[in-house]
This record gives C-alpha cells, structure tokens and sequence, in this order.
C-alpha cells in the first residue's frame, strides 16, 4: 500500500478501446453459452461444464475490463477483499450442498 | 386502516406487562421531565443525537448496552424464578405463552442489543485512537448504524406492551416460526428487529474494516498494531461475511410468512433445515465476533497491569486470524443431530476441535504477559482473571460438544445453555466490563471507583458458578432447555441452586450501577481525576491525548515508529503529542440529523410492516430514501476547526502536564 | 505484510484520499454474499417442483436473451459515461446515464412482465420451493437494478446545470459503476446457473 491512490482519483478508468473490447469478448461468450443450450450439442453433463467455464471466463472479462480489477499495487486490498469474499462463498456454496445432500440422502427426504 | 393492530392487541389483561408499562411510563416521563426542567433538549440533539464524533457515538452505545443488560437480565431472572417454582404440579407464575416470549427476548436481546452494542461502542472509543485517526472512514454511517441499532432495540421493546414477541427462541426455527404455527405479530417483530440492527451491524463491520485498512497513523505497519485494534480488525470481517447470511435467512423466512412462499414450510416442498444451515452460517460466525474483541482487551489490559510488554504479539495476531478463519467452517456442529452422516459430522466436530489449539496459544500468551510482572490487582485484572478460569471450563466444555456422538446426548439439553453462557458471560462479558473499566478514564477524565467494581466482580464471579453449574447438571441428568415446568424430583434442588446464583448477579448488577454513581458523585475528587490521560502507564497511541480527547483527537497526527507506540515513545524521549505545535486548521465532519431521521423512519416503517400497516410503511419507506437522497446532495457536511483554537486546547493540556509533573 | 508503510492517515488536512470508493466496493463484497446465499438456497431447493412446472417448461430463451442483451450494453453505455466524465464532459455523460437507464428500465420491465406472467399462469412464487428460490434470487437481482435507477436519476439531478464534477460527485459516479458492473457479473451467475441450466 504504498501508493495511497487506491481508490477514486489514480485509478486506471478505462479508454474506449478496453470497453469495446470487453464487450465484445462478454457478447461472444454470451452467446456461446446460449448457443450450447439451445443446439443441444452436447450431453448434459458436458453443457453445465461448458456453461461453468464460459461463465468463468466471463466473470473474469467484465472483472477486467468493466470494474478495472488488474495487479497493480494500489490495487491490492480491493483485489484481497474481492478474493477473499469468493472464497468465504465457495466455502458456504460447497459446504451447504455436502451438508444438505448428505442430510437428504440420511433421512430420506428426496 | 390500521392493519392487524387494534385496541385487543395491548395486553391489559397480564398484571406483570401492566406494572412495567406503568414503570417505565413513570421513569421516561421523569426522564423526559427532568431533560425539559433543565432545557437539555437542545443540547442533547445538537451534542450527542447528531453527533457524528466516533467518542460521542462510543458513549451511546454503551448506555444502549447497558439499558438493554438490564432488560435482557429482568427476562433471565424471571426465568429462573418461574423454574425454581414450577415444579411438581405448580404452574409457577408465567403461564407457557408468556414464558415463551421472555426466552425468546432474552436471547435476542443479550445477544443483539447487550453484547453487539457494547462491542460497537468499544470499537468506537478505542480504535481511531489506537490507530492514530481523527475518526472513522464514515463517520455519518457511524451515526446511522447507531440509530438503526437503537431503533430495532425501541421496536423489540414495543413488542411487550403492543402485541407479543417472539415464542419460537432466540433464532427462530421454523416450521415453528411460519404463519401456519406462529400467526401472530410476535415473529414479525422478531424479523424486523433484526433486519434493521443487522443494517446498523453490517455498516459499522463496514465502517471499521476501512479505518483500519485505509487510516493508519503513518508508520503504524501490520505488526505493529496493537492488538485490540487487530480483533476489531477480525471481528469486522467476519460481520461482514455473516451478517449478509443472516439477513438472508431471516428475509427468506419473512417471505414465508409475509407472500406465503415455501422456503422452510412444511408443504410445498421447503426445506427446514435450510433455515438451521444459513442461521447457523451467521451463528457461529458470530459468537466469534463477540468474543474477539475480548480477547482483545484482555490483550491490552493485562499488559497494562502486569507492567510488561504482551508475550507473543505475533502468535497473538496469527492466533485471531486463525480464528477468524476456522470460524467459517465448524457452523455444523450447531445441528449434529439433523441427521446428516459421519462423514459431515466429523468434518465439522474436528474443525471445532481444532478451533481450541489458537485459543489455548491466547490463553498461554495472557499467562505468559503476567508471568514475572509486577501485577497490580486493579478491578479490570479481577475480571481477567476471572475470565482466564471461567473460559478456559467453557472452553473445555465445548470441545465435549464437539464429539458429536457426545453431542447427540446433549443436544439442546441445560447443558448447552450453561456451556454458551459459560463462554458468553466468562468471555465476552467480563472481557467487555474489564474495558469499560480500562477506558473508562480516556472515555469521561475521571476513573471509575475500584471498591464497588470488585465487589461487582465478585457477585458475578459467584453467581455465574451457582447459576450456571447446576445446569450443567440437570443437563447431564436429562433436562432440555426451554421448559415451562417439570416434576422430575432430581431437578428441583440444583434449579433452586440456580435461582440463588441470579439472585448473586442481580447484587452484582445493582454493584455496578452503584459503582457508576459512586463513580460520577466523587468525579472531582483529585485521586479520581486522570490529568495526563494515561492514568495506567499505557502503552498504545490513545494514552498520549487528553482525556477525554479533543473533538479531533491528535492535533498533530503521531509517527509510529514501534510496537506500543506511546510506551516506546516514553521510553526514548519522544514527545508523541508534539507539544507546541506549529498547528494547522482541522478538517472535520459536521454533526447531522440524517442518521436519526433513518432512523425514526426505518422505527415507523418496521413497526407498520409488523401491523401490515401498509400505508404508513409506504411513508417509512419514502422518508428513509427521501433522508438518504436529499444527504447525498447536501455540499455543507465539514467544517474546519481554526489553528488558533487548536493551539488553544492543545496548550491547555500541556499546561496540565507540567503542572501534574512538577508535583 | 510487515514492510507495508501505510503512510496515509489524514495527516495531510487538505486532501483526504476520499475511501469511499473502497468502502463501496467492500460493501459490495458482503453484497456478493448475499446473492451468494441465494445461490446456495436456489441450489438446494432448484428440484423442488412440488408437482408445479419445473424451469425447463417455464423459461423462454429469446426473452433471456433480450434481458442480457439490455443489460450488456447498458453496461457498455456506462463505461463510456464514466470516460465523459474524466473528461469532464458534462452533457456527455448526462446523455450516456440517460441512455444506461433506459436501457435498465427495458431489463426491470422485461423482468416484471416475465414474472407477471408466470404469477397469471399459477406458476408464483407460492406454487413451489423451486419458485420461491426462483423469485427470490431473480427478484433480489431486480431489487438491485431497480436501486441502480433510482441512483443513475439522482445523479442525473445533481449533474444537471454544473460545470465541473467536484471530486465528491466523481466519487459518486465510480461508486455507481462498481455497482452497476457488479449486477452484471451477478447476472451471468443467474442467466447461467438459474435459466441456461434449467434448459438443458
């Protein structure tokens, strides 16, 4: 944190280029994902795979080049915070799935 | 018109809710008397309502905690007596409905308004000064989060005289709490209540986690904070990764309840243990977040009294952050017994276990701080010591519970309710206390009485062990928490133990008030007036300003050059405060009437939600956006104080000092 | 961590660093947690039909797509808003604003008109736990959007008859873009795991 400007004034915002570029990736992506359910092209185990992938990337896409996210120093706590949270909610998204499966599974209940 | 509220819904019909409705009207309306007799009211809006210094709101905050202590523990006596009396065919004097409700208060309250509140009021005195920072990042959500703590606190009690509370426990289980089993108002206040503290709470993790990040004084590196301000540190993340949970939770079930959804229901395909999963995200979560922060204290107070730097600052820091982090993943072992398997279950009892081996490293380390110190039995070390012995059996007790095989026996058993109050008052309570007697001077310029404090400390040090052992008892021998009455013959004896213990810590109470009057009448007393504001030779940053500190707290903000700031300061020479000056114009927040306006709204939009008033909680929800827009366009929010009044106060102080130095 | 030297801390009285931008964005991480809750409980009751209409005979994918669409570009339109307003350019970025909030409005009036819908054709929130967690998580994201509205108005207010964007009213509009590309990031979440899986 030795550069103080972490937040408003020295931040990168972007050019006309970086948004359009953003864009169209996010378009591309999008409408891969579409394309994948509305063909049938694959089997349904293999498009909830694609679809997690193309999400991922795309999440990574409007990370970088809608909300700036990148590596830069003055960058560390929002990207320590951000890392951070998806963590906690990969832990409470997993943990509940294992805990409620198994609890259905035990009592019957599906 | 008025919704599900008409004149049937206040209960004149039950003698005790009528005697303290009469009660309170007559102490508020002499409380509203005197404060007119004396024209107070301006000051009070202009100083302390709207105020939006972090010292003031500090204050606040603890007179919240303290005001809700005493009716989280009225519940908690009433409670013991009806079981000290409800034995073999006696009904006792609090009939199934109303006993209900007291539980179900008692633990929100202690919970949410006792302890919360207090900890957000020591996160406010202590930490901008520990850090060496004027205020916090946002002051004005300082003063919001205040109001929407206050407001839910005022809404939880209009639920005694207007309608009913909760019946359905601290947490509210469904299918228990859905309309179907709960049609009355009683879950709604309890949604409600939470809902907007939950604002409040979210907003001050919010507050705190970006003071301490952004707000350092320069030079005050990672390892070289001091401790408190590292749990306040922990503690305001882990509200703000669990109290999003729990407003979920407790949304989702308002959702059953409010548009007939099948979250949680019983039909429709809803799933109850759900409910378990998410609350239980945010419980457990939150026991931690009470009790770090008493970890904290004790980190400073035993230094403080033992004259001796804190052994193992960096496993103290690596310990809470270890915490911090296993606290995520244990939230299972609050329902071992909903039926998920071993491997579930196991995971998560040696998670917990594991929670105890940082928790034990503290405990080393405070043992450690007094080992070859000179120790000076002043009242805040009776609390931690009290606090080393009666954590370390609650502590021991859990980690029973934890086995879940051991826990399928005790699952919510007396057992369980003796453990959490074992940890809950031998950790977070005393651990507060001690604070509140430690800061107490920075706080107001004159220390607290010692007499009264330790003779409070004994009362609640007894009366906890006869309180709460017995239940570990009864727990053993079968006993399930919640009961109205019972005729089990091997009870009674241990339940009238219990009722003398709540008798002990009544006198412990009436102690502490006594020690807060004795405190205030003998103020100008020269023994009680803390001149050089570090009465107890302190070793962090808050001990070099005045107390109580100027409005902007450091004239000149201090350079850190070591752990224990002001100690290391002391020690080389250095003038901290740089006595003298030359001093530049202060930059500060202008107090505002947004936080409190939120908040009356957002009191007016709860209780019209409970009544399903729908018109008036259209006006809350208006007045609260309307509050909020006409703020953010408001340019007149800061003002400076001028260099010339700062030179004033700070040449005020330093004359103190010599004068006090050449006694 | 130790060789951090945080060297700001109000020391310097004239120019506070504002934290407000790293403030909001921390708010919106406990925000994530929110919708990450909602995921969790949309995962755990997502086979819950009750005897209802499940996902796969409910959701349209042309109507998905428009929503997307709306809401992609909206965020494109943003951007250049927050390009204008580096430059200071104050009509601009009144225009760009106006724009992103018809295009939101379009997204929340699809979304309504698709929830209408399906409340008319006994598919409500009500009929099932699938629905409930349905409503609940698409309804929260809307909810979201709804607030970013009522936002991109006040701003446009505020904008409205100034010269020069003061560094409070910059603070305010990089708040505001962090917020409406994070509903975004949410909405891929939603149209992925909540609509495109349902399809399969």
């Amino acid at each position: 944190m030795s550069d103080i400007h972490t937040s408003s004034s020295g931040e990168s915002h972007g050019s006309v280029t970086s948004y359009v570029i953003g864009f169209v990736l996010a378009v591309i992506l999008t409408v891969l994902a579409f394309a994948v359910v509305a063909t049938h092209s694959l089997s349904p185990s293999g498009t909830i795979l694609a679809l997690s992938v193309l999400a991922l990337v795309q999440v990574l896409v409007h990370l970088h080049y809608f909300l700036h996210m990148g590596g830069g120093s003055e960058q560390r706590w929002n990207n320590m915070c951000f890392v951070f949270t998806v963590g906690f909610v990969a832990i409470f998204i997993i943990g509940t799935l294992f805990v409620m499966n198994n609890t259905a599974i035990h009592m019957m209940s599906r | 018109m008025l919704g599900r509220l008409s004149l049937s819904a206040i209960p004149f019909d039950v003698p005790i809710l009528v005697g303290t409705f009469a009660g309170v009207a007559i102490i508020g309306v002499a409380v509203l008397g005197l404060i007119t007799y004396f024209g107070k009211w301006g000051y009070l809006w202009k100083e302390w309502f709207t105020s939006v210094d972090h010292k003031r709101l500090a204050v606040m905050y603890i007179i919240l905690a303290l005001v809700a202590l005493f009716r989280g523990f009225a519940d908690a006596i009433m409670m013991r007596t009806q079981l000290a009396l409800a034995y073999a065919g006696n009904p006792g004097y609090l009939p199934p409905h109303h006993y209900d409700q007291i539980f179900s208060a008692h633990g929100t309250i202690m919970i949410f308004f006792l302890a919360m509140a207090f900890m957000t009021g020591l996160f406010n005195f202590v930490v901008p000064l520990q850090i060496g920072a004027r205020d916090v990042a946002f002051p004005f959500l300082n003063n919001l989060s205040f109001w929407m703590t206050a407001i839910a606190f005022i809404l939880v009690n209009v639920s005694l005289f207007i309608g009913e509370f909760s019946q359905c426990g601290w947490l509210a289980y469904p299918p228990l709490s859905e309309s179907q089993f709960s049609p009355g108002v009683g879950v709604d206040y309890y949604i409600w209540a939470i809902q907007l503290s939950g604002v409040g709470t979210l907003l001050t993790g919010v507050n705190f986690f970006v003071t301490i990040v952004k707000m350092r004084a320069p030079g005050m590196t990672w390892m070289k904070m001091p401790v408190f301000t590292w749990t306040a540190f922990c503690s305001s993340i882990l509200i703000m990764v669990s109290f999003p949970v729990l407003t979920v939770a407790v949304a989702l079930l308002g959702l059953d309840r409010y548009f007939g959804m099948h979250f949680f229901t019983n039909d429709g395909g809803g799933n109850q243990m759900m409910y378990l999963n998410l609350i239980w995200a945010w419980g457990h979560p939150e026991v931690y977040i009470l009790v770090i922060p008493a970890f904290g204290v004790f980190s400073e107070v035993v230094p403080a009294f033992s004259q001796k730097p804190l052994f193992g600052y960096g496993t103290m820091v690596y310990a809470t952050c270890a915490i911090m982090v296993l606290s995520f993943l244990v939230w299972v072992h609050h329902f071992f017994t909903m039926g998920a398997g071993p491997d579930v279950n196991a995971f998560f009892g040696i998670a917990t276990m594991v929670i105890s081996i940082p928790t034990g490293v503290k405990l080393f380390n405070w043992m450690f701080t007094m080992y070859k110190g000179r120790i000076q039995y002043h009242a805040c070390m009776y609390w931690v010591i009290g606090f080393m012995v009666t954590f370390t059996i609650g502590g021991m007790t859990g980690v029973m519970m934890a086995i879940p095989g051991a826990d399928f026996v005790l699952h919510n058993s007396l057992f369980l309710i003796a453990h959490f109050h074992n940890v809950i008052i031998g950790g977070v309570y005393f651990g507060y206390i001690a604070g509140m007697n430690f800061w107490f001077p920075k706080v107001m310029g004159f220390k607290m009485n010692e007499s009264w404090g330790i003779r409070a400390f004994w009362f609640w040090f007894i009366g906890f062990y006869f309180a709460f052992v017995p239940l570990y008892v009864v727990g053993f021998q079968g006993m399930t928490r919640r009961l109205n009455h019972y005729d089990n013959p091997a009870w009674h004896p241990w339940l009238l133990v219990a009722e003398v213990g709540a008798v002990l810590i009544l006198l412990g109470i009436v102690c502490q008030l006594t020690q807060l009057y004795v405190t205030i009448r003998d103020r100008n007393l020269p023994e009680n007036q803390d001149v050089t504001g570090d009465p107890w030779n302190g070793r962090s940053l808050e001990w070099s300003t005045s107390s109580p500190p100027p409005p902007y707290n450091f004239a000149i903000v201090p350079h850190v050059h070591e752990l224990d700031a002001f100690m290391h300061d002391k020690e080389n020479g250095i003038d901290t405060r740089h006595a003298g000056g030359p001093y530049e114009a202060i930059h500060m927040p202008k107090n505002t009437a947004a936080g409190i306006l939120v908040g009356g709204f957002s009191l007016v939009f709860g209780f019209a939600a409970v009544w399903y008033i729908w018109w008036l909680a259209a006006i809350g929800l208006i007045g609260v956006i309307g509050t909020v827009i006409a703020r953010s366009a408001n340019k007149d929010i800061d003002y400076y104080i001028p260099a010339d009044e700062v030179a004033r106060i700070e040449n005020e102080h330093s004359r103190k000092l010599m004068a006090q130095a050449a006694e | 961590m130790a060789h951090d030297t945080t060297v700001h801390a109000g020391h310097d009285e004239h120019h506070h660093e504002s934290p407000v931008v790293f403030g909001f964005w921390v708010y919106l991480m406990t925000d994530c947690i929110i919708f990450g809750s909602l995921f969790a409980t949309f995962a755990v009751l997502r086979n819950q039909f009750n005897g209802g209409p499940s996902g796969h005979q409910l959701f349209e994918i042309s109507g998905l797509g428009i929503e997307t669409a709306l809401l992609l570009i909206s965020s494109i339109t943003y951007g250049f808003g927050m390009i204008a307003a580096h430059k200071n350019e104050i009509s601009k970025v009144i225009g760009w604003l106006a724009l992103t909030f018809l295009l939101g409005l379009g997204f929340v009036g699809l979304e309504v008109n698709e929830f209408a819908h399906m409340i008319h054709e006994g598919a409500g929130p009500d009929r099932s736990a699938f629905l409930s967690a349905f409503f609940t998580l698409v309804g929260t994201h809307g909810l979201h959007v709804t607030c970013g509205l009522i936002w991109i108005v006040t701003l446009i207010v505020q904008l409205m008859g100034t010269t020069t964007i003061p560094e409070r009213m910059m603070n305010k509009l990089t708040c505001l873009s962090l917020f409406w590309h994070f509903l975004d990031i949410v909405w891929i979440c939603v149209f992925t795991y909540v609509y495109l899986a349902s399809m399969i």
